[in-house]
């Protein structure tokens, strides 16, 4: 089946585009460490997932760009044509000569509406060329006005138009301080909106990608074009075939569904925090050799204990222990233990079907409510991924972030408390209801992800 | 791409506006290397085929023919527009984009406001009107003026409002050059204070500008240059002060040093609309994040470096320094310390060779020393834009929404009160039609709010900071 992108305003079009360059760069830039067959069958896969090949002698992204400005798509488009390995289809993009402003409620409530029809006619047409339509994959950000505002309301047009199909929308959180100064507005009503329309939400935060660019990549000067490549590669490293528990000889055919499947059992949790081991420079790696049982020990300390990446981890958080019956309504946990509701673990490379995963199956790990026989799962292929002899990947539905969204409502609820800024919206018709709403809406999230046990 | 249109109103506002032509086709000129009209120039400018004479149509792909600025030029005298039409910059404009008048407005707003406003009402909404058509997107309206004259100050904020009126949709930023105590003009308090009721009801953003600060920044460069302290690695020709490359070949006059580094306050501010970077910042997005309440429109700016270092790559100390200085007393356009007031927002536009994490490590840096509002701790904007200004390899320009305004304004009101308690020059005023006492008790009023405002965000400056409560929710 084939996923359709979205990219939404300047940081889904910039994304978006290293997404497509990582995974054309793992499937042309390696033989991947396995038999020919292997490889052929992966290539393959990920080519219905992601490009279309009518008449064209290079694969053709299967993707639609949306920006409300016209200076980063078509940067964007010329970079993918100057790869030569891949590039986007010209006539499926829209621009506009205005930005949003940064103003949710501009591209919300005034371009959405007004470019409605264009921008779905050109997903109408990408998904007809798709033979079987997996589903969307959309890449904004929260913190601006196009992606955010936008990106909400194509999202809702998207589950209209298409009902039954799967939408898993990538988010970026955007820097602490310092991109927008209403992003803690923008990412509010983003955020609320979202979690009405789309299946599940996909986060990556700025800041640790930046540590991460910084600590593990060794990169001095750190660009936005540095950032979106670690995160291209790590949404490569989830979105490239696999094979799954159920589906045998065969790469899955429905990743977006098996994502859902596995890590959304209730519409109330659907914020998805991704993890991802090893991760260094290009020229480090010759000289690195890794065992699955330590990248697994990381990966789940990582888990456990909330870190963002290899280094740094709490090695001293622990499960809490079921054995002590539980004496207030909650059970006994230390504060900074990290519940899951579900994981799902990715494995690249050689001998991955000896690899135990048996630690990421501790029930003690997941809320008690779901079995965690249905909590965890696992997606594996002998086939290694861009470069890395072996590499796994966490998709968690957990307490991941709860502290992030905490902030962000936190510090947007105190901007609201003094009114600041809230004549931009109302000029676009989003009042201080429409913000009450979205603060009720993501307490609640939020409370949710509290309360697990 | 989304265009903009320069109103420059009054001899100040025509001087400096010169200056930003200027400047504007010389930066195109660098960039734009192969002659080819581009959504970058066409942001300021038409291309127009002027063979058959005259003003041809205009023409929006392939090589650059002809190329005319999006302006208007008022003035009620004809000194300063005659002197533009016969220097070097005549072929930008033509005669279809000025409005001039021969008797000018004598240093009374009420003439510029009331007098001409009215007489040239119908004139300016045609030519704005036929400015903005020759547009296929325009956003944003920009207006150089000056405060205490009577042409600037009254007219030009009479063609505030009638952009209002007209263009509602159309940003309006006005770029204000505010007089100086010592100022010759004894009638300048008053235009001032009337001239600033129409900037609060009426603009965007301000820019307030004054000039005993581009004085002084032009002495601290030729201090600089002279003192030789800096020796090989100050080139004289910067971007700021020199117009070497330009299209002017006369004499540099004394005013011009000054009015190049409000032009550039322009360019820099528009740059990462016409040009790439990793993190544009529209025209748009200035007002959104910086303006939390409708009449806090005054943004502080400052402009750093001050001067091109020769070497190019960028050591990281002195890429630092250009963020220390931006913050620094004297490298505000106004007189003013941002530092020791109040931020309730701050932008930083950059340009050049600068990447997200040159921008992190000095956010970090510098905050500690800065003091923000409770509700808007992390109030940075920040704008990446991949093309340095000429002769430059980074530049930064701060916009900050800071209480150190205030000064400006108390000491003008102070100045006002000075002159209206004794009912001085009045009758000047008021036996122009339409102009009325009231016109200046609802100025001064209008300007006491404001100042008010500030007060009262200045008194919640270093108090004890107590977040408001959540939102209860029942679970």
């Amino acid at each position: 089946m084939s996923i359709v992108t979205v990219q939404l305003g300047q940081c889904g079009n910039q994304i978006g585009h290293e997404v497509f360059n990582a995974i054309c760069s793992d499937v042309h830039g390696t033989h991947g460490l396995c038999s020919k067959k292997e490889n052929e069958s992966y290539h393959d896969a990920c080519k219905e997932r992601f490009f279309c090949e009518e008449e064209s002698e290079v694969p053709i992204a299967r993707a639609v760009l949306v920006d409300m400005e016209p200076k980063v798509i078509s940067q964007t488009l010329s970079m993918a044509a100057r790869s030569g390995y891949w590039k986007y289809d010209d006539r499926s993009r829209f621009c506009q000569k205005q930005g949003s402003g940064n103003n949710w409620a501009n591209g919300y409530s005034v371009h959405g509406p007004r470019h409605k029809e264009v921008i779905m006619n050109l997903v109408q047409k990408e998904a007809e060329k798709c033979d079987r339509l997996g589903g969307f994959f959309t890449i904004m950000s929260m913190a601006g006005g196009t992606g955010s505002g936008l990106g909400a309301f194509v999202t809702q047009c998207l589950r209209d138009a298409f009902p039954t199909s799967f939408i898993l929308n990538h988010v970026i959180w955007p820097y602490g301080t310092g991109e927008v100064i209403v992003q803690n507005y923008n990412s509010v009503l983003t955020l609320s909106h979202l979690y009405q329309s789309s299946d599940a939400l996909l986060v990556h935060e700025n800041d640790v990608i930046h540590k991460i660019c910084a600590q593990l990549m060794n990169i001095k000067q750190i660009s936005f074009r540095d950032v979106n490549q670690v995160i291209a590669h790590q949404l490569g490293s989830v979105f490239q075939p696999t094979y799954t528990a159920e589906g045998g000889l065969h790469y899955s055919r429905n990743p977006l569904g098996d994502l859902m499947e596995t890590l959304v059992p209730h519409p109330e949790f659907k914020m998805l925090g991704l993890r991802n081991i090893p991760q260094m420079p290009e020229n480090s790696l010759a000289y690195s050799t890794f065992s699955w049982p330590g990248l697994i020990k990381h990966l789940r300390q990582m888990l456990i204990a909330n870190a963002k990446m290899e280094e740094g981890i709490d090695w001293q958080v622990q499960p809490p222990s079921r054995l002590l019956p539980p004496l207030q309504p909650f059970p006994n946990r230390p504060l900074h233990f990290n519940t899951s509701i579900a994981n799902l673990v990715i494995l690249r490379g050689k001998d991955t079907h000896s690899v135990d995963l048996g630690s990421f199956r501790d029930p003690s790990l997941y809320t008690s409510w779901l079995n965690p026989r249905d909590a965890f799962n696992a997606w594996k292929t002998p086939r290694a991924f861009n470069k890395y002899e072996k590499s796994a990947s966490l998709v968690s539905n957990s307490q991941f972030l709860l502290k992030p969204l905490d902030n962000v409502v936190g510090k947007a609820w105190n901007m609201f408390a003094s009114k600041a800024y809230i004549h931009q919206y109302t000029k676009f018709g989003i009042e201080e209801e429409d913000f009450l709403d979205s603060f009720t809406a993501l307490e609640q999230v939020i409370s949710s992800y509290t309360i697990l046990c | 791409m989304a265009q903009s249109v320069v109103v420059q109103v009054g001899q100040c506002g025509n001087q400096v506006g010169c200056r930003f032509w200027d400047l504007a086709l010389r930066e195109h000129a660098a960039v734009n290397k192969n002659g080819i009209y581009d959504e970058a120039l066409s942001s300021f400018f038409r291309n127009v085929d002027t063979r058959g004479g005259g003003d041809g149509p205009g023409i929006y792909k392939g090589k650059i023919c002809s190329l005319k600025a999006r302006a208007l030029l008022i003035d009620m005298e004809e000194g300063v527009v005659n002197e533009i039409l016969q220097g070097p910059l005549r072929d930008v404009f033509d005669s279809k984009q000025l409005i001039t008048d021969v008797s000018g407005s004598g240093n009374n707003w009420a003439v510029g406001h009331k007098l001409y406003g009215y007489q040239y009402r119908e004139k300016i909404v045609e030519k704005l009107r036929k400015t903005a058509e020759h547009c296929d997107c325009l956003q944003c309206f920009f207006i150089i003026h000056s405060m205490g004259g009577g042409t600037g100050s009254g007219l030009g904020t009479f063609v505030l409002n009638v952009l209002e009126d007209e263009f509602p949709e159309v940003y309006r930023f006005v770029t204000s050059v505010y007089p100086s105590g010592e100022d010759d003009v004894i009638t300048s308090p008053y235009n001032s204070v009337l001239a600033m009721k129409e900037l609060n009801e009426h603009a965007d953003c301000v820019l307030p500008i004054e000039n005993e600060s581009l004085f002084d920044i032009v002495n601290k460069i030729h201090q600089m240059i002279s003192s030789g302290k800096l020796g090989s690695t100050v080139k004289q020709n910067s971007l700021v002060t020199s117009s070497a490359g330009s299209a002017r070949t006369v004499q540099e006059k004394p005013f011009d040093a000054m009015n190049n580094i409000v032009a550039n306050l322009l360019l820099n501010l528009t740059s990462s609309a016409r040009f790439e970077g990793s993190l544009n910042m529209d025209l748009n997005e200035i007002s959104m994040n910086l303006v939390p309440f409708p009449r806090l429109h005054y943004l502080v700016s400052s402009l750093t470096p001050l001067y091109t270092l020769a070497d190019v790559n960028v050591p990281s100390r002195r890429l630092d320094q250009m963020f220390s200085d931006a913050f620094s007393r004297d490298h505000q356009l106004i007189q003013a310390d941002p530092k020791h007031s109040l931020y309730l927002a701050c932008a930083l536009l950059v340009r050049g060779n600068v990447q997200v994490s040159d921008l992190r490590r000095n956010i970090e840096r510098l905050k500690p020393s800065l003091h923000f509002v409770s509700w808007n701790q992390e109030g940075w904007k920040t704008g990446l834009c991949s093309v340095p200004p000429v002769g430059h390899s980074h530049s930064l320009l701060a916009l900050a929404n800071n209480t150190c305004v205030k000064p400006t304004f108390t000491e003008l009101k102070d100045r006002f009160m000075k002159l209206y308690k004794k009912k001085a020059h009045l009758h000047h005023y008021l036996h122009i039609d339409g102009m009325e006492q009231s016109c200046f008790s609802e100025a001064i009023s209008s300007l006491s709010d404001l100042i008010e405002e500030y007060n009262e965000l200045d008194a919640t400056k270093g108090g004890p900071r107590t977040d408001p409560s959540r939102l209860q929710i029942a679970v």
